[in-house]
């Protein structure tokens, strides 16, 4: 057996997950076929229900925003080689933070300066989260794999105490807060829009996801721009090279993770400030875990983020109306096109390069050739 | 120049060569890795194949042992054309190979080590009754006697090599295949490696021998195939030739084996240890006691076996590990075990650092040769001044760099891993002495690189060295040391065995100075 050829960078970019994506999807129509559904209406619902339906588009927007806060925490840590699995917990925490700044500000002072008050606590208590977990990777060699799940549970059993004792609301029988004055609740897109004369259906898109896309481009300003993101890349492939280049290992390894923690604890911010105005138990409904299939979907790069996110925000969306329009298709359908999704595009990401890329070095070999002659 | 046409002589007297390629051809990708390559070897000859890096010895040997498979052309054993596909069919041609890598179980012995694979029961008793009797005739028959029940982890590197070169004849190999065999022994174990060797020829095993020592085949082969660019550019009998004409036909070109340099003129003490000592983390010494001074302008050369302190002196020197003991003055600098200092500062402090494993250290192999041509200065102003790097002063400062150093393909967006082992080089080279260093520690700067650019980084060398730096050099290639040295210390076992200035000094002093035996009990 011998090595394939290395896979051109287009390929591994486009082609690759395109086939992935692909292949999932046929092994998901087989299923459906198998349920006595035909796959094609099956897949045309999915799409209206994502993009076309009244509204729609505005759920699975708002889906994406949770995935591109959870997928960016993921790969930013990725960057330097650390793999977070905690956003989940970092997620919850932040959800905290924006919680504890809505409730004791929002009474007193203008949505002007809460709501960006609560961006910040919602950051630096997701950061917190993750900080620690870095911390003992770096300097005390604790695999951040099993910390940060570790932390995961730390965070649900914290919230279960806050919401179901100090922070529970008055009076109240669900673990939940208070609701959020109205200077604590983020603008509805659909407002904002119509306030420009754009008339849209209402959705729970919010202003959330404006932020999401500014933190897209910020993503890829510091990784790719500023000296600490260089930092963080070398870290992130060569420690020994970081090292040799004067590079504080351990500090950049802690600070990738603060920024880590901050980034899923943003995604709070469109759930609870977004749609729930007060903090829920669970709000994080596993978008942490999901966000890790995201960010391996997205080869941990902002712009394969943002389609892997949409990508999952219209599944999110599209697989409910299936639940809807077919009677022996449940919801459970979305989370087997989900699992074969991660199967095809995470766990066996690689499986089709040696073959692909036998196939284009073929090409490329047999075009060289006609050139020659 | 090229020479088709030369076919090696056959054994001539009628009986078929021992191994013979015909016309064997190999393509990756885009990449012809070998082009129509034919030789032919005689029974009982050491056969040497010289070339530089890339220049398809590695694949031709992999194709002859079965990890590739050639495109076209045949492999003949003894006349008879004989398919390898596999390197299991290798083996019972009779083909072994000892690779540059040893193949070995640390923590196993020596013992088990051979056995491995051919257990031959689901017990082992009985495989190692038979093991033991084969590392006893072995060892009477080649005269390389080795301790079976050793840990492969206890033996110095020589004895390990023994070991696999047993590995590669205890199913009766009679073509034994050795890539880059001596990298890693001192010129004594070299030199007893040639003994097994030239005593397995008498016994009518072929060897074929890859090596980019022009010494060794000179030394040792009986004939010599140069390959260039995947082709065979020429054979000779090794008895017919001499080191500046395989220079030649490897390069293309004529190229200076010998370093041409002018007398030192040293300056100011730059570098100075004192009573220098660091330790592993369970209390191993790993330098004891090292004391030497370094002048602005010449090159004291650091001579020793791999792995006798010589790495952990470089880290030290660099700030990559802390001073345990004694004291290191950089220029007015002290650095103690008090007053630890970092990578960072040294930089600061004009100490320029070649690293030993450019792949480990130098390089960030995924990085583009822009980013990383500032590794180490990507605070400087290299990366513009600005609160983010500036892209283009990144790209202008690396295109410098490829055009002072010709570094090829002077490409600053192509990814570190797919230049040259030689250009790779290079560019660590050439960030570092972009600087104008003070100092610059310099760790196997022609590891892995090829003749040409080894002429053209020894230039480097004596030309910053001329302009006053004060140069260490680390280097397990005793020519390189010897050419290039103003004085030259030996290391032995983290120790300093001596130094000697380099008019003194010859191989033979510096192998027995290498193997611990003092300048003074040598004489």
């Amino acid at each position: 057996m011998t090595a394939p050829p290395p896979l051109p960078k287009w390929a591994d970019l486009f082609v690759l997950p395109v086939i992935n994506l692909l292949v999932a999807f046929f092994i998901c129509g087989l299923i459906i076929l198998a349920l006595g559904e035909n796959p094609i209406s099956a897949l045309v619902v999915m799409v209206k229900g994502a993009f076309v339906y009244p509204g729609s588009l505005g759920y699975t927007l708002y889906y994406t925003t949770n995935f591109i806060f959870t997928a960016l925490a993921v790969a930013i840590a990725f960057h330097a080689m650390m793999f977070n699995i905690g956003g989940e917990g970092q997620a919850a925490l932040g959800g905290l933070g924006g919680g504890l700044v809505c409730l004791w500000l929002a009474p007193s002072l203008p949505a002007g300066i809460v709501l960006p008050l609560a961006i910040l606590g919602a950051a630096a208590f997701g950061a917190a989260w993750g900080v620690v977990p870095g911390y003992l990777q770096a300097r005390r060699g604790s695999h951040i794999v099993i910390t940060t799940i570790m932390f995961n549970f730390i965070a649900a059993s914290l919230m279960v105490w806050l919401l179901g004792g100090p922070l529970l609301q008055q009076g109240q029988q669900s673990p939940q807060t208070e609701a959020f004055e109205p200077a604590g609740q983020m603008p509805k897109m659909h407002d904002l829009l119509g306030g420009l004369g754009i008339e849209t259906t209402s959705s729970p898109l919010n202003l959330s996801f404006v932020l999401a896309l500014l933190v897209l481009v910020g993503f890829w300003v510091l990784i790719w721009r500023t000296r600490l993101g260089y930092e963080i890349r070398t870290v992130g492939h060569n420690p020994d090279a970081a090292h040799y280049a004067g590079i504080n290992v351990p500090r950049t390894i802690i600070v990738a993770m603060a920024i880590a923690g901050g980034l899923a604890g943003l995604m709070s911010i469109n759930e609870l400030q977004g749609v729930q105005h007060r903090v829920i138990l669970d709000f994080t409904a596993g978008y942490g875990f999901t966000g890790i299939a995201v960010a391996l979907m997205g080869r941990n790069h902002p712009i394969g983020i943002f389609l892997a996110s949409l990508l999952f925000g219209a599944l999110y969306q599209g697989g409910s109306e299936l639940d809807f329009e077919f009677q022996s298709i449940t919801r459970d359908m979305v989370l087997l096109i989900q699992g074969m999704i991660i199967l095809f595009s995470g766990a066996l990401a690689y499986m089709f390069n040696p073959p692909l890329a036998r196939f284009i070095a073929r090409v490329a070999a047999k075009r060289l050739e006609a050139r020659h002659v | 120049m090229v020479d088709h046409h030369t076919h090696p002589a056959s054994s001539g007297s009628g009986h078929p060569p021992a191994i013979e390629l015909r016309e064997i051809s190999k393509t990756f990708g885009t990449v012809r890795a070998n082009k129509a390559i034919s030789m032919a070897i005689g029974k009982g000859a050491i056969h040497g194949i010289v070339g530089e890096n890339g220049a398809g010895k590695s694949t031709l040997m992999n194709i002859l042992y079965g990890l590739h498979r050639a495109d076209s052309g045949d492999i003949l054993i003894d006349g008879q054309i004989t398919p390898i596909h596999s390197s299991a069919d290798a083996i019972r041609a009779g083909i072994g190979m000892v690779h540059q890598h040893f193949m070995l179980v640390p923590n196993f012995t020596v013992l088990e080590n051979v056995m491995l694979g051919s257990e031959g029961s689901p017990m082992l008793k009985p495989g190692v009754g038979e093991t033991r009797a084969l590392l006893k005739t072995l060892g009477e028959e080649f005269d390389m006697h080795v301790d079976p029940d050793a840990l492969i982890e206890d033996l110095p590197v020589g004895l390990q090599q023994r070991v696999e070169i047993i590995k590669a004849v205890k199913g009766g190999a009679r073509i034994l295949i050795l890539d880059e065999p001596t990298g890693v022994l001192t010129p004594g174990e070299a030199e007893s490696l040639f003994k097994i060797l030239r005593r397995m020829k008498q016994d009518g095993v072929t060897v074929i021998l890859i090596t980019h020592k022009l010494s060794e085949i000179m030394a040792i082969t009986d004939t010599v195939t140069v390959i260039r660019g995947g082709e065979v550019v020429g054979h000779r009998k090794t008895a017919d030739t001499n080191p500046e004409e395989l220079a030649e036909l490897m390069v293309g070109r004529k190229v200076l084996l010998r370093v041409d340099r002018g007398a030192a003129r040293p300056g100011a003490v730059l570098l100075e240890a004192d009573g220098l000592e660091c330790h592993a983390a369970d209390g191993r010494p790993l330098l004891h006691d090292i004391d030497f001074q370094i002048r602005a302008g010449e090159i004291l050369g650091i001579a020793g076996v791999a792995g006798n302190g010589q790495t952990e002196l470089l880290e030290v020197l660099s700030g990559l590990r802390p001073v345990d003991k004694g004291r290191l003055v950089v220029m007015n600098r002290t650095v103690t075990r008090q007053s630890r200092t970092d990578p960072e500062q040294m930089r600061q402090a004009h100490v320029g650092h070649i690293p030993e494993d450019r792949h480990r250290h130098g390089l960030v192999l995924a990085f583009e040769a822009r980013e990383n041509a500032v590794l180490g200065f990507h605070k400087s102003s290299v990366t513009g001044e600005g609160a983010l790097i500036d892209q283009q002063a990144m790209t202008a400062h690396c295109l410098d760099l490829m055009r002072e150093f010709d570094v090829r393909p002077p490409n600053p967006n192509l990814s570190g891993r797919n230049f040259s082992g030689g250009n790779q080089q290079k560019l660590v080279i050439a960030r570092e002495i972009d600087k104008r260093p003070r100092v610059l520690i310099v760790g196997q700067p022609t590891r892995g690189v090829d003749i040409g650019a080894i002429e053209f980084i020894h230039k480097q060398l004596i030309r910053l060295r001329d302009e006053g730096c004060a140069i260490l050099l680390v280097s397990v290639e005793l020519e390189e040391i010897l050419g290039l040295s103003d004085r030259i210390m030996v290391m032995n076992a983290g120790r300093q065995v001596g130094i000697v200035p380099c008019e003194e000094a010859d191989e033979q002093t510096l192998g027995l100075m290498m193997a611990g035996i003092r300048g003074s009990d040598a004489a």
